[in-house]
C-alpha cells in the first residue's frame, strides 16, 4: 500500500487527517471571502487528500491516487482518494462536470468502452485489483452492477429485461429457476405487483419510474455486491423518485450502493455518506450530517448553500 | 467468493471463445469484401494497362512522285487523292522482296492497320515539304499482331487453328530482328473515336460525349436540386400534404431503377417531346432526373445542419427570409451542397443503363461538337466493346474502364477535399 | 433563330433591363433617396424589371419547344391523305416515322412516294414557319414584359416582395419535379403498358410461363404475335438478386457491424474508404469483371467439379451484384446501428454482457427494423440491377431455379427488347413496356415499405 496516512487512520476516526493539511480550508472559511473562489480552487491541487473522512477500515472499494484521461491533454479527474464502505450508501454530489459520474464509472470500468479514456491508480474492490490484467471486466461487471440516468430498459419484454443477466451469465439451469430469479428481482426492486401480469409486454411500455425500477431489478437479478447509480431519478417526476429513493434504502440491507446525484436534498436524504467533487477533484467526504450542516472546506460550503452549482 | 461468482467464471472460457469466433467473422466479412475490391482492381489493371500501348511498325515510304501520282507543291485536294495506300504497300514490298505472289501481297499489306495511309496523308499534309523525300515512320500494325505480340496467341497450335499463319509470323519475327517493329503508348487511343478495328479505337467521342452529358445535367440538375432543397428545408409549411408528397416522391425516386429512367426518356423526351435522340441533350436530361434526389437530399442535410441561430440572428437584423438564406444559410452549406453535387455527379458518369434506353449506344464514328450531336458516353463505349468478339478490344475495354475509374477517383477526391477544408462543426 | 441563340439574345436583354430597371429607380427617387424613400432597394427594382422580361418569354419558349414536335407530327399525319389512314391507325403510324426519317436525314428528294414526299414538304414548311413564329412571340414578349415591368418601376413598388414571391414560385416549381418525374414514369410506362394489354391479355403476361418475343417482329405480320409469359423473367430475377442477397446481406451487415463496433481507428480508415470506393464504381464495369472473369471462372471450377457451369450461369451474375450491394448494405446498416442509442450498449455491459453479446442480443433486435429497411432496400436493387445481368446474364427465358444454368431478368429482356432498331408500336417493343411497369409497381413496394420501416425506426430513438 503506497499511502502510509491509512494505517494511521483508524476505525471511522472523525478527525481530520491532520491539522495542517486541512488548514487552507479553514483558513477560507474563516474569512469567508466568496471572491477569491479560484485560489481556493488553485489550493485543491496542493491539497494531497480530501478534507473529512475519506479512508475506512476494511472498505468494500478502496481507491487511491486515482486519474482518469479522457485522452493525452484532457484529464477528466485527479488523484482521488477514497474508500466505500460495505451496506453503506455514498452519495457523490458537485456541479456538472465534477467528475463524479466519471469516478464512478471507474468502479466497474465501464470507461473501458469509451476509447481513449486512461485510467491510473490503485482501485481494489475486495483487495482485488479492479485494473489489473487478470481481472475480467465482465465478472466485475456482473460483481458490480450499475443503473444509469435515464432508464434504459431493453427493447425486449419485462421478462426477458430481467432475465437478461441470469441468461448471460448462466445462473438459472432450468426455466422454474429462471422464473424465480425474475420474480424475487422484480419483488426486490418493488415493481412485481405491478407488472406480474404483463411480464411479456415490452419493458418499454412502462412509465419512466417503472422502467427505472426494472432497470434496478435488471441489474440486482445477477445478484451483485455493489450497485452503482449514475443520476437514477434525474429524469423521473417527484412521486417516482420518492420510490425510488426507499427502494434504494431497502436494498442497502443486501447491497454497496454509490449514488451520483444532482439533488442535495436526495443526498442528505438517502446516504450515509457523500463525497463533493469539484473539477476533477474530490474535495472533502465525511458522513452525510456532517457534510450539510458542518462542511469543512470553503466550496464544499458554497455548494450546499447554494451559491454555485 | 460466493456462488454466483464461481459460476459466471465456469462460464467464462465458453463466453469468450464465442466472442471470439464473432469477431472473427466480423474480421472476415471485411476482408471477404476487400478481397473482392482489390480482385476486381486488379483485374481490370492487368488487363487494362497493355491496352495503352499497341504494336506499331517502322516503314521507310518512299514519297515520290511515281508512287503517289503528286510531286511536290501539290495543293491539299490532290493530296487527299494521291496514293498513299500504294506508298505503304511499296514500302512493305521492299522490306519483303521475296515475296511475289498476289495472295503473299495481300497477306502482307494485312500487317499493316487499315488507317495507315490517313496517319501518312496527315504527315504529309502538314509537312508538305516531305514531298519527294523518303519518310521514316512508326504506323499501327494491324490488332491480330498487336495480340500475338501481347502474348495472346498460342504458337504450338496448328496453323489452321490459328488466326495468324506461318507466313506472317515469319515476317514478324524478321521484322523483330531488325527493330522495326516495337509496343509504344498509344496516343490514338485519347485522339480516335470509335472504331470497327480494334487497334484504332479510341476514347475520345465516348469522353466527349460524356462531357457534353454531364455538363447539361450539371447545369440542370444544380440549380433545380438547390433550389428545391433550399424549398423543402427553408421555406415548406410542416404538416402539409403536398410538401409530404414531395419528400415521399423524393426519397423513392432516389431508390427507382436506372432503367425505368430510361423508359420515361424514351417515351416522354424522344417520342413525345421530340427531344433528338442520341443526343447528350437527352442523355443529360435523364440524368438530370435520376442525380436530383442524390443533391437534394445532400443539400437539404448541408441546410439543415446550419444552426438555427445564425438564421435568427439574420432575420433579427431586419433582413427578410429569402435574403436570410441567400446572404448566411446558402453559402454556409454550399461546402456540404457541392460536395453533394460531385458525388452525385460522380453517379451519373458511371451510369449506363437509362442511356441504353434513349440511344447513346449507337456507334458513332465522329466525334460530337454540341449537345445535339450524336454522341455515346464512356460507361457506354465500355460496355460496346466488353460485346465484341475480337480479343483485342478486351483490353481496350480495360483500358477504357481504367479512364473511367481515373475520372471518377478524381471526382471523389475532389468531394472528400471539399468536405475536409470546409468542414465545420457547430 | 435557334433556341441557343434565342436563348442568348434574353440574356442580354434581362441584362439590359436590369440595368435599366435599377437606373430608373434612382431616378424616380431623386437621387440617392432623397425625397422619395424608395421601397425596396435599387437592386430588386433591376431584378423586378429583369423578372418581367425574362420570365414569360422563357416560359412560352419552354412551352413552344416541347409542344413543337408533337403538334407538327399531329398537323401532318391528319394532312396525310384519308386512305393511309383506312389501312390501319399502324400504317400511318409507320408512314410518320418514314416522313420523320426523311427530314431528319434531309433525303426528301430521293423519296419516291409522293403521299410522303408531300407529308414531308409540309413537315418542313410548317417546322420553318413555326420557327419565325416562336422567334417574334418570344422577343415580344420578352420586350413587352421589359416595358411594363420598367413603366411600374415607382417608390412605392413592392420591389422585394414581389421579387421574393418570385423566387419562392421558382423554388416551388423546383421541388415539384419529384412529383412530376414521378408522374411522367407513371404515365409513360402505363400508357404504354395499356397498349401492349390490348394485343396480350394481363394474365397471359404475369402467368404465362414461355417467354419469346423474338418472333414477333411486327404486329402485323403473320404469325408475328410472339409470346409474352413473364414468369421465367421473373423467377430468373428472383434468382440472381436472391443470390446477391444471399451474398451481400451477411457481408455488408458483419463488415458494418465489425466497422462500428470493434474496428481500430486505423482499420476503419482503410476499410471504410475501401467500401466506398467499392460503392462508386460503376455497374458496367461489375458487369465486365462479371462476364470476362467471375463467369469463365466458374465454369472451369465447376468443370472441375464435374458440374455443367453455363458460361453465363445465374450464379456469376448473382455473385458480382452481391459484391456490388456489400457497400450499400453496410453503409446502410451502419446508420441503422448507430441509431441505436449508447445507453442501450452501456445498460448490456454494465449487466457483464461481452460485446458479442451485446450486439446480437441488444443491438440487432433493437436495429432490426433498421436492418430489415436496409434489405428491402437492397433487394429493390438487386431487383432493378441492370448492366451485370445483361452483360453476364443470358438472353435465354429458361424457367429454371438452378444457379448454374444461364437464366434471363426483367431488366435484360426490357434492354434487350429496346435496342434494337424496331418500331415504337409492335408489342415487341411494348412488352417492354409492361416489363418496366412490373419492375417499378415492384420496386415502388419495395421502397416506400423499407423507407416506412426505417423512418419509423429513426423516430422511435429521436
Amino acid at each position: 500500500m503506497s499511502f502510509a496516512t491509512t494505517s494511521l487512520d483508524t476505525g471511522m476516526t472523525k478527525q481530520p487527517h491532520s491539522s495542517t493539511e486541512t488548514a487552507p480550508g479553514n483558513m477560507r472559511r474563516a474569512t469567508t471571502a466568496p471572491l477569491d473562489i479560484e485560489t481556493v480552487v488553485e489550493e485543491l491541487k496542493e491539497l494531497p487528500q480530501p478534507v473529512g473522512m475519506p479512508l475506512l477500515d476494511d472498505p468494500k472499494y478502496h481507491t487511491r491516487d486515482v486519474s482518469v484521461f479522457y485522452n493525452e491533454t484532457k484529464q477528466a479527474i485527479f488523484n482521488v482518494d477514497l474508500d466505500i464502505g460495505r451496506n453503506e450508501v455514498i452519495a457523490m454530489i458537485g456541479p456538472s462536470g465534477c467528475g463524479k459520474s466519471t469516478y464512478l464509472r471507474c468502479l466497474n470500468r465501464m470507461n473501458d468502452t469509451i476509447s481513449g479514456c486512461r485510467v491510473t491508480g490503485e482501485l481494489l474492490l475486495d483487495g482485488e485489483d479492479v485494473y489489473a490484467r487478470s481481472q475480467d471486466p465482465v465478472l466485475l461487471r456482473a460483481r458490480v452492477g450499475m443503473v444509469f440516468q435515464k432508464p434504459n430498459p431493453f427493447p425486449k419484454s419485462i421478462y426477458d429485461n430481467v432475465a437478461y443477466g441470469p441468461r448471460l451469465h448462466g445462473l438459472a439451469n432450468n426455466r422454474a429457476e429462471l422464473d424465480e430469479i425474475v420474480e424475487d428481482s422484480l419483488t426486490k426492486a418493488g415493481l412485481f405487483k405491478e407488472v406480474k401480469d404483463r411480464l411479456n409486454l415490452p419493458g418499454t411500455g412502462l412509465s419512466g419510474g417503472q422502467q427505472q425500477r426494472l432497470c434496478i431489478a435488471r441489474a440486482i437479478a445477477v445478484s451483485p455486491e455493489v450497485i452503482l447509480m449514475d443520476e437514477p431519478t434525474s429524469a423521473l417526476d417527484p412521486i417516482a423518485t420518492g420510490i425510488i429513493e426507499e427502494l434504494i434504502d431497502t436494498l442497502r440491507q443486501s447491497f454497496t450502493i454509490c449514488i451520483v446525484t444532482h439533488s442535495m436534498q436526495q443526498a442528505a436524504r438517502i446516504s450515509q455518506r457523500t463525497a463533493y467533487f469539484h473539477m476533477g477533484y474530490l474535495v472533502e467526504v465525511n458522513d452525510t450530517n456532517t457534510v450539510f450542516t458542518n462542511p469543512e472546506h470553503l466550496l464544499t460550503e458554497n455548494y450546499i448553500t447554494g451559491r454555485f452549482g | 467468493m460466493n456462488k454466483t461468482t464461481a459460476t459466471i467464471r465456469a462460464g467464462l472460457a465458453r463466453r469468450y471463445a464465442r466472442e471470439r469466433r464473432f469477431r472473427r467473422f466480423g474480421l472476415g466479412a471485411i476482408i471477404v469484401s476487400m478481397l473482392f475490391l482489390f480482385i476486381l482492381l486488379f483485374t481490370i489493371f492487368s488487363q487494362g494497362v497493355s491496352g495503352f500501348s499497341q504494336t506499331f511498325i517502322k516503314l521507310d515510304v518512299v514519297l515520290d512522285e511515281a508512287t503517289l501520282g503528286v510531286g511536290p507543291g501539290a495543293t491539299g485536294e490532290q493530296l487527299r487523292n494521291a496514293g498513299f495506300a500504294k506508298a505503304i504497300s511499296q514500302s512493305l514490298y521492299t522490306l519483303f522482296p521475296d515475296v511475289s505472289s498476289r495472295s503473299d501481297k495481300r497477306n502482307l499489306r494485312a500487317l499493316m492497320s487499315s488507317n495507315a495511309p490517313y496517319r501518312l496523308m496527315g504527315i504529309v499534309m502538314d509537312d508538305p515539304s516531305l514531298l519527294g523525300q523518303t519518310y521514316s515512320g512508326w504506323f499501327l500494325a494491324d490488332d491480330d499482331i498487336d495480340t500475338y505480340l501481347k502474348g495472346h496467341v498460342d504458337r504450338s497450335l496448328p496453323e489452321t487453328d490459328r488466326r495468324l499463319k506461318d507466313q506472317t509470323l515469319g515476317w514478324i519475327d524478321r521484322l523483330e530482328a531488325e527493330g522495326r517493329i516495337e509496343k509504344r503508348f498509344n496516343t490514338e487511343f485519347f485522339t480516335n473515336n470509335d472504331s470497327r478495328e480494334p487497334e484504332q479505337a479510341g476514347i475520345l467521342g465516348a469522353l466527349m460525349g460524356s462531357f457534353f452529358t454531364m455538363l447539361v445535367t450539371l447545369l440542370l440538375s444544380f440549380p433545380i436540386g438547390v433550389a428545391a432543397a433550399i424549398y423543402l428545408e427553408e421555406f415548406a409549411p410542416k404538416d402539409n400534404w403536398f410538401v409530404d408528397l414531395i419528400e415521399v416522391n423524393i426519397n423513392n425516386l432516389a431508390a427507382v431503377p436506372s432503367i425505368v429512367f430510361g423508359l420515361l426518356g424514351l417515351a416522354v423526351f424522344i417520342q413525345l417531346f421530340g427531344v433528338p435522340r442520341s443526343t447528350p441533350l437527352v442523355g443529360g436530361l435523364v440524368l438530370t432526373l435520376m442525380t436530383l434526389p442524390t443533391i437534394i437530399i445532400a443539400s437539404r442535410a448541408a441546410l439543415k445542419a446550419v444552426p438555427p441561430s445564425i438564421r435568427e440572428a439574420a432575420l433579427g437584423m431586419g433582413a427578410s427570409r429569402v435574403q436570410t438564406v441567400f446572404h448566411h444559410t446558402l453559402p454556409l452549406a454550399m461546402p456540404g451542397i457541392l460536395t453533394g453535387t460531385i458525388i452525385g455527379m460522380a453517379q451519373a458518369l458511371g451510369e449506363t443503363a437509362p442511356l441504353l434506353m434513349i440511344g447513346m449506344i449507337a456507334f458513332i464514328l465522329s466525334t460530337p461538337e454540341g449537345i445535339t450531336d450524336p454522341a455515346t458516353v464512356l460507361p457506354v463505349q465500355v460496355f460496346l466493346w466488353s460485346d465484341s468478339p475480337e480479343r483485342a478490344f478486351t483490353e481496350k475495354t480495360s483500358a477504357a474502364i481504367i479512364v473511367l475509374l481515373g475520372f471518377l477517383i478524381l471526382m471523389n477526391l475532389l468531394a472528400v477535399l471539399f468536405r475536409k477544408k470546409f468542414e465545420r462543426r457547430w | 433563330m435557334n433556341t441557343s441563340s434565342l436563348l442568348t439574345l434574353l440574356l442580354i436583354l434581362g441584362l439590359l433591363s436590369y440595368y435599366l430597371g435599377r437606373k430608373k429607380s434612382l431616378a424616380v427617387s431623386n437621387g440617392n433617396r432623397g425625397q422619395h424613400r424608395l421601397h425596396s432597394l435599387p437592386d430588386y427594382y433591376g431584378y423586378l424589371v429583369a423578372v418581367w422580361c425574362l420570365l414569360p418569354a422563357l416560359v412560352v419558349l419552354l412551352c413552344w419547344n416541347m409542344l413543337n414536335t408533337p403538334l407538327i407530327t399531329h398537323a401532318v399525319s391528319n394532312s396525310l391523305p384519308p386512305e393511309v389512314h383506312a389501312v390501319s391507325p399502324v400504317n400511318a403510324g409507320l408512314v410518320m416515322g418514314n416522313v420523320k426519317r426523311l427530314v431528319a436525314t434531309r433525303s426528301i428528294a430521293t423519296e419516291t412516294d409522293p403521299v410522303q414526299k408531300a407529308a414531308a414538304e409540309k413537315y418542313l414548311d410548317l417546322q420553318a414557319f413555326s420557327r419565325i413564329a416562336r422567334t417574334l412571340v418570344v422577343l415580344a414578349l420578352a420586350i413587352g414584359g421589359f416595358l411594363y415591368g420598367w413603366k411600374r418601376v415607382n417608390p412605392q413598388l413592392r420591389a422585394r416582395n414581389q421579387v421574393e414571391q418570385v423566387i419562392r414560385g421558382v423554388m416551388i416549381l423546383c421541388a415539384s419535379i419529384a412529383i412530376l418525374t414521378t408522374l411522367g414514369i407513371i404515365l409513360s410506362v402505363l400508357f404504354e403498358s395499356l397498349r401492349f394489354f390490348h394485343a396480350v391479355p394481363v394474365h397471359e403476361f404475369l402467368f404465362g410461363t414461355h417467354w419469346s418475343p423474338q418472333t414477333a417482329i411486327r404486329a402485323d405480320q403473320v404469325g408475328g404475335s410472339g409470346s409474352f409469359g413473364a414468369i421465367p423473367l421473373f423467377v430468373g430475377t428472383l434468382l440472381i438478386s436472391a443470390i446477391a442477397l444471399l451474398v451481400a446481406v451477411p457481408l455488408g451487415l458483419m463488415a458494418a457491424i465489425y466497422l462500428s463496433e470493434y474496428a481500430t481507428p486505423r482499420l476503419r480508415s482503410i476499410a471504410k474508404p475501401a467500401l466506398e470506393i467499392l460503392a462508386g464504381i460503376p455497374t458496367v464495369v461489375y458487369g465486365f469483371f462479371a462476364a470476362l472473369t467471375v463467369a469463365p471462372l466458374l465454369r472451369d471450377l465447376g468443370g472441375m467439379a464435374g458440374l455443367n457451369v453455363a458460361s453465363e450461369s445465374a450464379l456469376a451474375a448473382g455473385l458480382v451484384m452481391g459484391i456490388m450491394l456489400i457497400p450499400f448494405m453496410s453503409s446502410l446498416s451502419d446508420d441503422v446501428i448507430n441509431a441505436v442509442p449508447q445507453s442501450m450498449r452501456d445498460g448490456s455491459y454494465g449487466m457483464g454482457a461481452t460485446q458479442s453479446e451485446t450486439i446480437r442480443q441488444v443491438i440487432i433486435p433493437a436495429a432490426l427494423p433498421g436492418i430489415v429497411g436496409a434489405f428491402l432496400l437492397a433487394a429493390s436493387r438487386a431487383i432493378g440491377e441492370t448492366m451485370i445481368v445483361v452483360m453476364a446474364a443470358g438472353l435465354s427465358a429458361r424457367l429454371t431455379v438452378n444457379p448454374l444454368e444461364a437464366v434471363t431478368t426483367v431488366t435484360v429482356q426490357i434492354v434487350t427488347l429496346l435496342t434494337g432498331d424496331q418500331e415504337f408500336d409492335s408489342p415487341k417493343t411494348l412488352a417492354a413496356f409492361a416489363l418496366g411497369l412490373t419492375l417499378f409497381i415492384l420496386t415502388l413496394i419495395l421502397n416506400i415499405v423499407a423507407l416506412h420501416i426505417v423512418r419509423r425506426y429513426r423516430e422511435q430513438y429521436e
